[in-house]
């Protein structure tokens, strides 16, 4: 048992200095964590806010609670805000920022007030697209195709546009400052080998947003001088190519997609060695593939293109790689699970996070097969298939991790330990409210109906109920941490400097850590998850 | 790459002796390589940024070329070249201060600098004058653009590259449904122009501002052979603005510029 | 399930729904077996394990070898389905907000409802007026965008009788999901009966021989001595040289591109001197054009007009006086 818990008067990077201006001009990484935190949260309930009101129309098969505009703009508004606005930063903007220079032993990020800037460029980006959305909002879907985003929509396409392009400066420089921290800044004896898998997803990770998002934010750009200025570059009847459009915004759209799971993996990779109590099963196996993943990535974007127009031989060597991209993904899984065979495992929050992460990343992988196999996808393509399969993977699979991994660090950011029951709780909920939610939608997509439909036929009527069902119990699962997480920053039990027992230098830190990290550079001499090494958190055992 | 750096117990005198090694550097070449790595990789963004809009004009080229090879005969190659030298000698400049540098020559370091900055507004300057031109010629999208008749009128001296045969010329029917499509796809090539072109402007605007700034820090003497960081990671930036434009420049101008064609 | 087209990709979605259950199963079989099992226990020591490169090479073998398979099916499938046969019954679809436009090769012309009997090969042939759309008929497992400025084909074959959806599948504005409509499937006779009732502006193909005339195209393309343009009969779907050495085929795209952009593809031996028709032709006259010049195809071999392409294109040299 560690020693006296940690006296709250100890200096640590919350109480070293207060004033909104020790905030609002900090340099410190973990503050800067917590800053986006404040407002990633914020956007995911706006974001949430528009799913309700989708789901609560599509509890009946007429238009009758939204008019169809008000309708084209909320799924627009949920796609944005929850691609752009919380999935893309969250987990790197976060924990990534918290945790990366702490686990390679560092005292800050490379470039700390570049860190600021990225969080002030994500708040101006939030403060134009929020501006949008109170003076009108746009229904173009998340997507923009033209020639019904350049000239046919009424709504403010160039306002969201040109928020979304600020936003992805903001990415742009997170990733820019990961690349180089990770390859400059590993306290001695740190061998890429020896790093923690959280870090080499997020090195991945990197690489996609720095290489990836300029292209479509030049992609927006055009847009938006096409809208304005009336150029014709995405416009048949004036010689240009609206298929052009969809080359160069999936380009970027899917390796994003990765962008959103890859840290939710860094996340896996961590909580489920920790609660087995062993080592990852093939460690270079898993480090690789998230390489793999960035790489194959980006060449399987046409996927979304199948029936597009495109010719018949490029469909079928993007499907092709398509599959390929799959691959490594399932190398990953079968690893974390192996990784738990001989182990000694508990089932604490972030564990049973783990596993609805393992259990809905499967299902939200293999259903991504339907749509890589051509002959499938033409059905699919467009009908709420395609809507469960990346919710499964987003939500089931990015949101999941996420949550694992705040509960997981939840002790480190704050110094708190939240409610282990309620946590378990949440999760549960969260499980079985995602489940109901969006398993109905395969169906539903099966059976033909289309995405972004306002109305629809009646006999789809009983599975979309099912689906609003579902979404409720969710957000009740979604709300329940946003409370005693809360509660816990007052009323929770103080946290040890380790009270997982977990490997990785960010835990030989104080929980919470103090403003500089490490008081001395930490030199390594062995690999990462050496829990043969680790003794038991005496408190997680499950028998009682 | 290199791997980690020599641990040092005495970090606290190293960042007393060096001001302006920061706080969670180890040491000033770790500072300095994590900046210049930094730096390559943003510039690997740009052209990732600059490589969706080559990508639309290569494809539009290849669809409409008589159409844009008739536009780019319409810049004018003469000051497109003087200026293209300009940008040149301006990252000469830039190479040369951090020369300068490494060799502790303040003077010339700031000579150097001043030069870049002459050579980069002159290059900003004549820009200016090239569009001013292009708005004269209607050549602007938007602003009132006409290619068929006026000032702007590109299908003079190009009918043979156009297609515009006399059975065409005489047909006024034939003639208009041609220059309308002329119109259109000449169209194509200005936008991609002032997109390319302006957003190239852009980042020597910035360019020329990151510069004001380090002309004034070396002004100040803070840079030395120990310390010149800054002045060369902005040498970075401002070599890739610089290829940028060597890529636009045969990209815009130089489409078919045969005598006689 | 109600086409061709539909068993086969069901058979295709029955595979992947059984390795996707079989493969769910294992994993959360996995899963639970193991935490439950090895749960955390007094006394009781996890077991250190590196990895196992033959478990690696065997987890990315297999599930890479079933892929392929999906893989294979789902390309084969594919090919089929945008591969449409010659002799299919050709119906002209224009989409445009919030509504489809169909007409028949007979004349036909539907309002978003298209009729078509059972068990024969139906193509359609597909632009936009506006915005990107798309065709989407569940019940035959087929869709196809339908884009603006171009072409796109979708070609099917009904085995059931009965009335199905029609949706559009591509967010297109407001009233994007009321444009739908149906595909009502007859028995041949019905079908034959129902073409004959409705009102027949004359069939597609010879309301393109009257714009033909109309817009002054037969003033170059001539049939009975070599005019100005290239001779049109029997040049669908033939290969057609082109000035700077391509060659291409005369298919829909071809002949439509043609009259609104002429000077893209300019005829070996020929001038550009076409006129562009781009602004001064609507999406139906267009597909009348179209489908006559198709019909050119179909005079048997002697009928008034030039010998076949081949002997005409190698006497030809430039038409010009």
């Amino acid at each position: 048992m560690a020693t006296a818990a940690v006296s709250t008067e100890r200096k640590n990077y919350l109480n070293a200095e207060y004033g909104i201006r020790s905030w609002l001009f900090t340099t410190d990484h973990k503050r800067i964590a917590i800053l986006y935190l404040f407002s990633i949260t914020l956007f995911f309930f706006i974001g949430g806010f528009a799913a309700l009101l989708i789901r609560l129309e599509l509890l009946t098969p007429g238009g009758d609670l939204l008019t169809a505009d008000a309708y084209n703009k909320a799924f627009t508004t949920h796609g944005q805000i929850m691609v752009f606005f919380f999935l893309i930063p969250s987990i790197p903007a976060v924990l990534g920022n918290f945790l990366i220079p702490m686990m390679v032993g560092a005292k800050d990020l490379a470039f700390p007030r570049i860190n600021l800037i990225s969080w002030y460029i994500y708040i101006a980006a939030g403060i134009l697209y929020i501006h949008c959305l109170v003076t009108g909002g746009v229904d173009t879907g998340w997507t923009f195709y033209p020639t019904f985003s350049t000239q046919f929509s009424n709504t403010k396409v160039i306002e969201a546009g040109l928020a979304i392009f600020i936003s992805g400066f903001s990415s742009i420089l997170t990733g820019l400052n990961f690349v180089v921290t990770i390859h400059r800044m590993r306290a001695p004896g740190l061998t890429w080998s020896r790093l923690p898998l959280f870090v080499w997803s997020h090195y991945a990770t990197s690489i996609i947003m720095l290489l990836g998002t300029p292209v479509i934010a030049i992609t927006l750009v055009l847009v938006v001088l096409e809208r304005a200025l009336n150029l014709g570059i995405f416009d048949p009847t004036r010689g240009g190519d609206p298929v052009l459009f969809q080359h160069l915004f999936w380009f970027y759209s899917h390796p994003a997609v990765y962008i959103m799971i890859l840290p939710s993996m860094a996340v896996i990779s961590e909580i489920v060695p920790c609660f087995s109590r062993k080592r990852v099963f093939g460690y270079d196996f898993v480090a690789m593939s998230s390489i793999a993943i960035a790489a194959i990535g980006f060449v399987v974007w046409a996927h979304h293109m199948f029936v597009a127009g495109i010719s018949l031989y490029s469909a079928m060597v993007f499907s092709f790689l398509s599959f390929l991209v799959a691959v490594p993904s399932a190398v990953k899984v079968f690893n974390w699970t192996a990784t738990m065979y001989k182990g000694s495992v508990s089932f604490n929050t972030p564990m049973m996070y783990a596993f609805g992460f393992i259990g809905l990343f499967t299902i939200g992988g293999l259903t991504g097969l339907f749509l890589a196999t051509l002959g499938t996808d033409v059905h699919l393509h467009d009908t709420y298939f395609v809507i469960a399969h990346f919710h499964y993977v987003m939500v089931g699979g990015a949101i999941m991790g996420y949550l694992g991994g705040i509960h997981f660090w939840w002790p480190k950011i704050s110094g708190r330990m939240y409610p282990e029951a309620w946590g378990r709780l949440a999760a549960l909920i969260v499980f079985i409210g995602f489940n109901l939610t969006f398993f109905p939608q395969f169906i539903l997509g099966y059976l033909g109906m289309p995405r972004r439909y306002w109305q629809y036929p009646p006999e789809y009527q009983v599975l979309n109920v099912l689906s609003t069902a579902g979404a409720t119990i969710l957000a009740v699962g979604y709300l329940l941490p946003l409370v005693y997480l809360l509660w816990s920053l007052r009323y929770g039990a103080p946290a040890e400097d380790n009270p997982w027992k977990a490997t990785g230098l960010e835990w030989t830190t104080s929980s919470p850590p103090p403003t500089f990290n490490f008081d001395e550079i930490p030199v390594v001499t062995e690999e990462a998850y050496a829990y043969e090494k680790m003794p038991l958190p005496e408190e997680v055992t499950l028998e009682r | 790459m290199s791997d980690s750096p020599a641990m040092t117990d005495t970090v606290d005198v190293v960042h007393h002796d060096r001001p302006e090694l920061r706080h969670h550097f180890a040491a000033v070449d770790q500072q300095r390589n994590a900046a210049s790595l930094g730096m390559w990789w943003f510039l690997g963004t740009e052209i990732m940024f600059f490589g969706g809009m080559f990508c639309a004009y290569l494809i539009y080229r290849r669809w409409y070329f008589p159409e844009f090879a008739a536009a780019s005969r319409t810049l004018d190659l003469k000051v497109g070249t003087f200026n293209t030298v300009v940008l040149i000698c301006s990252s000469l400049t830039v190479a040369m201060s951090v020369r300068a540098a490494q060799l502790g020559k303040r003077k010339q370091q700031v000579w150097l600098l001043f030069w870049t900055l002459v050579f980069g507004l002159s290059f900003l300057g004549i820009k200016t004058y090239e569009w001013g031109n292009k708005y004269k010629e209607h050549h602007i999208p938007t602003f009132d653009y006409n290619v068929i008749s006026g000032e702007g009128n590109i299908v003079k001296g190009n009918e043979a590259l156009l297609g515009i045969t006399d059975e065409i010329k005489n047909n006024p029917v034939k003639l208009r449904q041609r220059e309308a499509e002329i119109q259109q796809h000449t169209k194509l090539f200005y936008s991609l122009y002032f997109a390319l072109t302006g957003m190239h402007a852009i980042h020597m605007i910035v360019g020329v501002g990151i510069f004001l700034v380090i002309s004034w820090m070396a002004h100040k003497g803070r840079f030395t052979p120990e310390y010149h960081t800054p002045l060369e990671i902005a040498g970075l930036y401002w070599h890739f603005v610089d290829i940028v434009w060597i890529y636009l420049f045969p990209l815009l101008y130089l489409i078919d510029r045969r005598p006689g064609a | 399930m109600a086409s061709s087209h539909a068993f086969w990709e069901d058979a295709l979605y029955v595979f992947l729904v059984v390795v996707t259950l079989a493969m769910t199963a294992l994993i959360f079989t996995l899963v639970a077996v193991f935490a439950t099992k090895y749960r955390r226990r007094h006394g009781r020591e996890a077991t250190q394990i590196e990895g196992s490169l033959l478990l690696e090479i065997g987890w990315t073998v297999v599930p890479l070898g079933i892929m392929m398979l999906m893989f294979a099916g789902g390309a084969l499938l594919y090919f089929h389905m945008r591969t449409p046969p010659r002799d299919a019954a050709e119906v002209y679809v224009v989409g445009k907000q919030w509504m489809w436009k169909l007409e028949h090769a007979e004349g036909q012309m539907e309002l978003n409802e298209l009729h078509v009997p059972v068990d024969r090969d139906v193509k359609l042939i597909m632009t936009s007026q506006d915005v990107i759309h798309s065709f989407f008929v569940p019940a035959f497992r087929v869709k196809m965008d339908v884009i603006p400025g171009r072409y796109t084909t979708m070609w099917f074959r009904p085995t059931k009788t009965g009335t199905y959806h029609l949706f559009c599948a591509q967010f297109c504005g407001t009233m994007h999901s009321g444009m739908i409509g149906q595909i009502v499937v007859m028995e041949q006779k019905d079908y034959q009966a129902w073409l004959s009732g409705g009102p027949v502006t004359g069939s597609l193909a010879e309301n393109g021989q009257k714009l033909f005339q109309q817009f002054g195209c037969s003033t170059c393309h001539r049939f009975d001595v070599q005019g100005r343009g290239p001779n049109l009969i029997g040049l669908f779907g033939k290969p057609v040289q082109l000035q700077d050495g391509r060659t291409v085929t005369a298919d829909e795209d071809y002949i439509r591109e043609s009259i609104v952009n002429s000077q893209a593809k300019i005829v070996s031996g020929f001038q550009p001197i076409m006129p562009v028709f781009q602004s001064q032709i609507s999406e139906e006259q267009l597909n009348a054009l179209v489908a006559y010049v198709k019909s050119l195809s179909q005079a048997p071999a002697g009928q008034a007009g030039s010998p076949d392409l081949k002997s005409a294109g190698a006497e030809s040299q430039s038409p010009q006086q």
